[in-house]
């Protein structure tokens, strides 16, 4: 996208931009084909997996009850997890900030003098940027997903939050490998990329101190870190690597074990359309004396950068029942015009409209909760059931109802009102008055058909696209009047 | 007050003052998957895996080390890596070498061999604890004397299942195992070869993990093809 040369492509970038950002990709033929095609083929992918609608039904709703019991227990089970997870030689770590979380992760990194990490896909990580203060400590961080291997040798960001290069061509990609890449000629080949991808990354593997990972399912009971892939590269970076660091939100845990085969099974048919991934992979404590492979020290990072927010409000819980599969981007039909770019946050698509706010403020993400036609797809394909389209109109009234201070109600939610305009919200009082006062109605619309030749051409956001709104010469009341 | 503190007492204060129902995963899994005979379940494995793109042998107790050793052969490898003090291990390394594949051991801590793991072995051989029908699932529980890294690194991993150990589901082996009461530093799913569909939806074997994968599929005689 063209306004990734004048803006910093790797950082947040807040939504003033929003609209130009999404404008570009529209225009684009080439991007909007990426992403149709993208998008379709997930879909389908998804369907395929769902051939019973009453299986499908049932599966989402003891999903969605799964996740709502667990976080109706959530302050139980972080210690709980804590406690199984010490007591199995994991070392547990607390961060309120993406800041307060770079600075454990550095400082176990830097208190073993290391300075190569290979990093899994993690999402959180990218949410706390670890790559930039990573970069900025002097150690590498190397990601190693096909896909995030791919953007970071782009100096992107991922579009997408199961498959992040699915802004990119083939064609792209082996332009980028042949020129970044040392000795690789040019090759549109996929299954040559991917060794091409392979065998850099495997070099790495050999030789990274620190492994990174993210987390999918945290077990209370057992102790227990859940990574569902299928490349093998979240394998390596917790098996290869003398120290293996993995970092998650506070509310992707579970309490039993038992609760997560119907989450996972939900998870990969949702997000790619598999019946399973590849690999599941469960980790329970470092290397035990005996064992000849697998990392010495094991650390898990539990951030919250928002969610407690999120928490504090019944409805608003319900944004932390989500597993990140991504089905509500495919399905979405904004996302799959504009891409995940646009958006500017690090989860796009609608489980970003709703999760970005709190981790942000809605100063910087009022923008985006307008950004829904509400036509309810995502929420009828979210495998935990999160009513994302009544979360967006909730958010929509938090940004832009009247801050507390003046009529407004404070709720949990950080700048409240963050988008409220005096002018709009007299507007709105006005139109209210003239539609509940049928004297005042009759008169206005009588001037209307009056004045109508100086309605105004430009009419804020309504006429960007659309042809001025006008009063019509004769009013309903008139026409009736002339057919007696 | 820490980190650790303010979080929790920020969700304690906000916290439902009553939990949810505990969700019955068990009555789900009894009303949506029915229970298979043993033939059925082996199909409905080897289907499934297949489709994922591993290769599955019959065999039977004596014929799969002559199967492995065609498996190699075909590919021309000529080294594997087994664990010795397994009862599969122990009879690879008896059988093979005579007949011109030499069988290294995993007898040392990853740290004295690393480079040659990462650059010199083409193949291996593990065992499987059990398997799962459903999806096509090898379950790995690697331990001391097979470790973890054998089911990754090299390039060729060839898997000995017994094809009576295969559940229904994931729910049912976790829970006829009893793995809530104990678990592995690291216990393993594995439905097929590494595999990526990252460059434009285009599905690539051998990414980061095995590029095949083989399952002997250990019968009793009578029952093998």
């Amino acid at each position: 996208m063209s306004e990734q040369t004048t803006e910093h492509p790797l950082h947040f970038r807040p939504d003033e931009a929003f609209r130009a950002r999404a404008k570009a990709v529209v225009d684009s033929p080439f991007l909007r084909q990426s992403f149709r095609g993208a998008m379709d083929f997930l879909m389908s992918k998804r369907a395929a997996q769902f051939p019973d609608a009453d299986e499908l039904e049932t599966l989402r709703s003891l999903g969605e009850q799964i996740r709502q019991y667990n976080l109706s227990r959530l302050p139980d089970l972080l210690l709980q997890l804590e406690t199984r997870l010490t007591a199995n030689g994991v070392k547990v770590h607390w961060a309120e900030t993406p800041d307060d979380a770079n600075a454990i992760i550095l400082g176990i990194i830097q208190g073993h003098g290391a300075t190569k990490m290979v990093k899994g896909k993690s999402m959180v990580s990218e949410e706390i940027e670890l790559n930039h203060a990573a970069e900025a400590a002097g150690i590498e961080a190397l990601e190693s997903d096909m896909g995030e291997y791919i953007v970071q040798l782009a100096g992107e960001k991922p579009s997408h939050i199961i498959m992040p290069a699915i802004h990119k061509t083939k064609e792209e990609i082996a332009r980028l490998f042949a020129e970044k890449v040392p000795g690789v000629d040019y090759t549109d080949n996929v299954d040559a990329l991917i060794q091409i991808g392979r065998n850099v990354l495997r070099r790495k593997f050999l030789e990274a101190e620190i492994g990174l990972s993210g987390v999918n399912f945290a077990v209370a009971e057992t102790g227990t870190l859940c990574l569902v892939e299928n490349e093998g590269n979240g394998r390596m970076c917790t098996t290869a690597p003398g120290i293996h660091i993995a970092i998650t939100g506070i509310e992707k845990i579970v309490e039993k074990l038992e609760h997560v085969p119907p989450l996972y099974s939900l998870l990969t048919r949702s997000a790619t359309g598999q019946n399973i991934s590849t690999y599941f992979n469960m980790i329970s404590s470092p290397r035990k004396p005996g064992e000849k492979d697998g990392p010495e020290e094991v650390h898990l990072v539990l951030l919250d950068n928002g969610r407690s927010q999120a928490y504090a409000d019944e409805q608003l819980r319900k944004t932390l029942q989500c597993i990140r599969c991504g089905a509500c981007m495919n399905h979405c039909p904004v996302y799959t015009r504009i891409g995940g770019h646009a958006y500017g946050t690090t989860y796009p698509g609608p489980i970003g409209k709703i999760i970005s706010p709190h981790m942000l403020g809605l100063d910087g993400t009022s923008g985006l909760v307008t950004a829904s036609s509400l036509c309810g797809a995502c929420g009828e394909v979210c495998p935990v059931k999160i009513p994302i389209p009544e979360l967006l109109i909730r958010l929509r009234s938090e940004a832009f109802a009247e801050p507390p201070g003046h009529a407004g109600k404070p709720s949990a939610m950080r700048d409240q009102g963050a988008g409220y305009s005096p002018l709009q919200a007299a507007i709105w009082r006005g139109w209210a008055a003239v539609y509940s006062t049928p004297a005042l109605y009759r008169a206005v619309s009588w001037l209307g058909s009056r004045l109508r030749a100086l309605t105004p051409r430009r009419q804020g956001g309504w006429t960007s696209v659309r042809t001025p709104l006008q009063p019509a010469p004769q009013r309903l009341r008139d026409l009736m009047k002339q057919r007696h | 007050m820490s980190a650790r503190d303010r979080i929790l007492a920020k969700l304690r204060r906000n916290a439902p003052s009553t939990a949810t129902p505990l969700p019955d995963v068990g009555a789900w899994f009894a009303d949506h998957r029915p229970v298979e005979t043993a033939a059925d379940k082996a199909a409905r494995f080897r289907h499934f895996i297949e489709l994922a793109h591993a290769e599955v042998h019959p065999v039977d107790a004596d014929n799969w080390l002559d199967t492995l050793h065609g498996v190699l052969k075909a590919r021309g490898i000529d080294k594997l890596l087994v664990a010795e003090d397994t009862a599969h291990g122990d009879a690879a390394l008896d059988a093979l070498p005579p007949r011109g594949i030499e069988c290294s051991v995993y007898d040392m801590a990853i740290e004295a061999w690393k480079t040659e793991m990462f650059t010199a072995t083409p193949a291996s051989l593990t065992g499987a604890r059990a398997a799962i029908a459903e999806t096509g699932t090898l379950i790995l529980w690697p331990d001391q004397h097979e470790p973890r890294l054998m089911s990754l690194v090299p390039p060729v991993h060839v898997v000995l299942l017994d094809a009576t150990k295969i559940y229904n589901t994931f729910f049912e082996a976790m829970s006829h195992e009893g793995w809530k009461d104990g678990l592995p530093t690291n216990a393993l799913l594995i439905s097929g070869p590494s595999k990526t569909a990252d460059i434009q939806q285009t599905l690539a074997y051998g990414a980061h993990g095995p590029k095949e994968l083989i399952v002997l599929m250990l019968t009793a005689k009578e029952d093998a093809q």
